[in-house]
């Protein structure tokens, strides 16, 4: 075994294992925190193929962004696992026997001569990320600009569901404040003093 | 890359409904509640822009743009055509019933707009990359369109089943193309077709593949047995959604299954033929049966979206140029029946009072004749009898099947037709045999009720006249096959 093949083996280990926790384990903060793992150990392999834009891309984006909020969100609403995975061994015979078809069939399939063909894999000539940008900004421009108009959905519809209008914010308009005329707040109302005597108010009561 | 601006040319439309998207949002923004008939105004102005775009570009050969990934055909232009048709009558009987409910607003307009930039890119897209982005945009759009009536539990129900199912589907079609990919080394469709044909590579992969696609497009449509979102979704969505989801992505489905099928693996066609057999059938079987257990409308409705979906797979499976014309001949007739039994659906439910239940519809005859007559045509085409277009439809694919000399499907397909003659003619039944039993107070909105009368005329009028829209839609399949 040598050096690299020692670094994959160790990699993808710790992967499969971070990933089998991430669905036993009975925290879901840990869970996140496996998910974290197991990303960066994937980033590792991506190393490993030398494609170091992809490891770099996953570690900065999906470890130090999207992860970091995933926490925010799991620590701030309160899940209780325990409710959820409530009835897991009831269904657990129909799931099994599901996954074992499935698995033995994909199995089947793969174990096929063609999937065993070594890889061809050639070292890229310049550096990742010029690769990526060449093609991406020519061969691949359309689905690119699709891929921004996605985003643009994604944005107004995450807006469009979520923004409760105006009745939010308790903030004052200062053009509204500033704009305000004597007559709008003042009401000059004309009418006779009058004489209340003490006696009378006691009556009433 | 050679020269930009032809390839641009060829994809004016869709940039077009991109900028009017983003316009008509912003301008939504500045309009307040009562002036909502101008962000109408805009969308119907972009709708007609779009298709006078299109016809402009016209079509004599298949003209391809950027790498080839972009393909404009005959297929393409009929099939881009008819959703702008199909979105803008959406968008005519939506809207009062919208603007009751306050939804009419910017957003509304714009994701559909974005539904349908989403459709037309998979219209025309000969790339498996291309054509994953096209249904993206389309679901997506598509769930926050459900859930924008986020007050009511039933939609956001709806939107978050639809969405988890949405994004399992798109999971299995991505490992689908994904097995392409890994075989042909190409992203390309007719690539792929080239090196299925030239290379001798061994099947069962390629059946692999080819599974999880077929799993994919028969999710969209909504065919057995992957139709388990379909009436909840249809139920939980504001009807003119509704409306929605069951034309447009129907379009970006049936073209998605003809460019893969018929475009890319045409030599696989031994094994998808089974696999689009076996859903036709259950479609119509399952579809036809099943609806005649329910009680409300909508989900009635979205029983029969599938038994009718089946009659369209049926032609597919036949696998020649005839089946496919007739296919997208029953789409067609598809699109226009369902347009206008849910524009009817929505001018008999007022803001306050909805008709959901079947039985809602008793006695309409005698509070309102016309609607009730109206509902009557539409009944008679959804259930095939002639002299309506639905008979048309459901002959020319019968024909099809019989050519092929495999008559069992075909009894089949009649058999159930014939299952699903009941639900229908009962509601014939009910409006004209029975006695009102919940009032029905509408106030005649006169415009939808005209574009109606047309939309519901018409099916009677292309049902004496069938040769229009037959010899059309053959000749947008024939220019492209």
């Amino acid at each position: 075994m040598d050096y690299s093949s020692a670094v994959f083996y160790f990699f993808s280990f710790i992967l499969l294992f971070s990933a089998i926790k991430v669905i036993t384990a009975r925290n879901p903060i840990f869970s996140a925190l496996f998910l974290v793992l197991s990303f960066f150990s994937a980033a590792g392999l991506w190393l490993l193929l030398q494609a170091e834009f992809l490891a770099i891309a996953l570690v900065l984006v999906y470890v130090g962004a999207v992860m970091v909020l995933f926490l925010f969100v799991i620590m701030m609403i309160d899940i209780n696992v325990e409710v959820m995975k409530k009835g897991f061994w009831n269904y657990f015979p129909a799931i099994a026997f599901v996954s074992i078809v499935m698995l033995t069939e994909i199995i089947l399939v793969l174990n096929q001569p063609f999937f065993k063909a070594p890889a061809l894999f050639e070292a890229p000539k310049k550096s990742n990320t010029d690769a990526i940008g060449e093609v991406l900004y020519s061969d691949y421009v359309l689905p690119f600009e699709v891929a921004a108009i996605i985003l643009l959905v994604a944005i107004i519809a995450a807006i469009s569901l979520t923004l409760r209008g105006k009745k939010m914010h308790k903030g004052i308009d200062p053009a509204l404040q500033i704009g305000v005329q004597k007559s709008d707040r003042i009401k000059m109302i004309e009418m006779k003093s009058e004489k209340v005597k003490i006696k009378k108010r006691t009556k009433r009561k | 890359m050679t020269d930009l601006i032809p390839q641009l040319n060829l994809l004016l439309p869709e940039i077009f409904i991109a900028i009017m998207a983003m316009f008509i949002l912003l301008v939504g923004l500045f309009i307040d509640d009562k002036n909502k008939h101008i962000s109408y105004g805009l969308s119907q102005f972009t709708l007609l822009c779009a298709g006078l775009i299109t016809a402009s570009i016209g079509f004599s050969q298949p003209q391809f743009a950027f790498n080839d990934m972009f393909i404009f055909d005959s297929l393409a232009l009929f099939l881009k055509m008819m959703s702008y048709i199909t979105l803008s009558i959406v968008f005519i009987y939506s809207k009062k019933y919208l603007f009751d409910k306050n939804l009419l607003n910017g957003e509304y307009f714009s994701l559909s707009f974005f539904a349908l930039l989403g459709v037309m890119l998979m219209i025309s897209s000969k790339n498996l990359l291309l054509m994953y982005m096209g249904l993206e945009l389309l679901s997506l759009s598509l769930y926050a369109l459900i859930a924008l009536n986020r007050d009511d539990k039933k939609s956001n129900e709806a939107a978050i089943k639809y969405f988890v199912l949405g994004a399992l589907a798109s999971g299995l079609l991505l490992y689908g193309m994904s097995m392409l990919y890994g075989f042909s080394g190409s992203l390309d469709l007719y690539t792929i077709g080239n090196v299925i044909q030239t290379q001798n590579i061994n099947s069962e992969i390629l059946v692999f593949g080819l599974v999880f696609i077929v799993v994919g497009i028969a999710f969209k449509l909504g065919a057995v047995p992957f139709q388990m979102w379909v009436p909840d979704v249809y139920e939980g969505s504001v009807t003119p959604i509704t409306m929605m989801i069951s034309t447009i992505p129907k379009f970006a489905a049936v073209a998605m299954l003809i460019r893969f099928l018929f475009q890319g693996l045409e030599s696989l066609i031994v094994d998808w033929q089974q696999m689009l057999l076996i859903m036709a059938i259950l479609s119509m079987v399952i579809g036809n049966i099943t609806a005649i257990a329910q009680k409300k409308i909508k989900r009635m409705l979205a029983y029969s979206t599938i038994s009718h979906i089946g009659f369209v797979l049926l032609g597919f499976y036949v696998g020649t140029i005839s089946g496919v014309q007739a296919s997208i001949f029953y789409l067609s007739t598809y699109i226009i029946m369902t347009l206008a039994v849910f524009g009817l659906v929505i001018l008999l439910s007022s803001s306050t009072k909805s008709i959901e239940l079947i039985d809602d519809l008793k006695g309409l005859s005698q509070t309102h004749p016309w609607e009730a007559f109206l509902m009557m045509i539409v009944m008679f085409s959804l259930a095939g009898i002639p002299p309506t277009i639905g008979f048309y439809a459901k002959f020319s694919i019968l024909q099809v099947v019989v050519d092929k000399e495999v008559v069992w499907p075909a009894i089949v397909a009649v058999i159930s037709a014939l299952i699903g003659m009941y639900y229908y003619l009962r509601i014939i039944r009910y409006m004209y045999f029975e006695k009102p039993t919940k009032k029905i107070n509408i106030k005649t909105h006169f415009p939808m009720l005209s574009i109606l009368t047309i939309n519901a005329g018409g099916l009677l009028v292309l049902g004496i006249f069938p040769k229009t829209l037959m010899s059309i839609s053959a000749l947008a399949v024939g220019g492209s096959l």
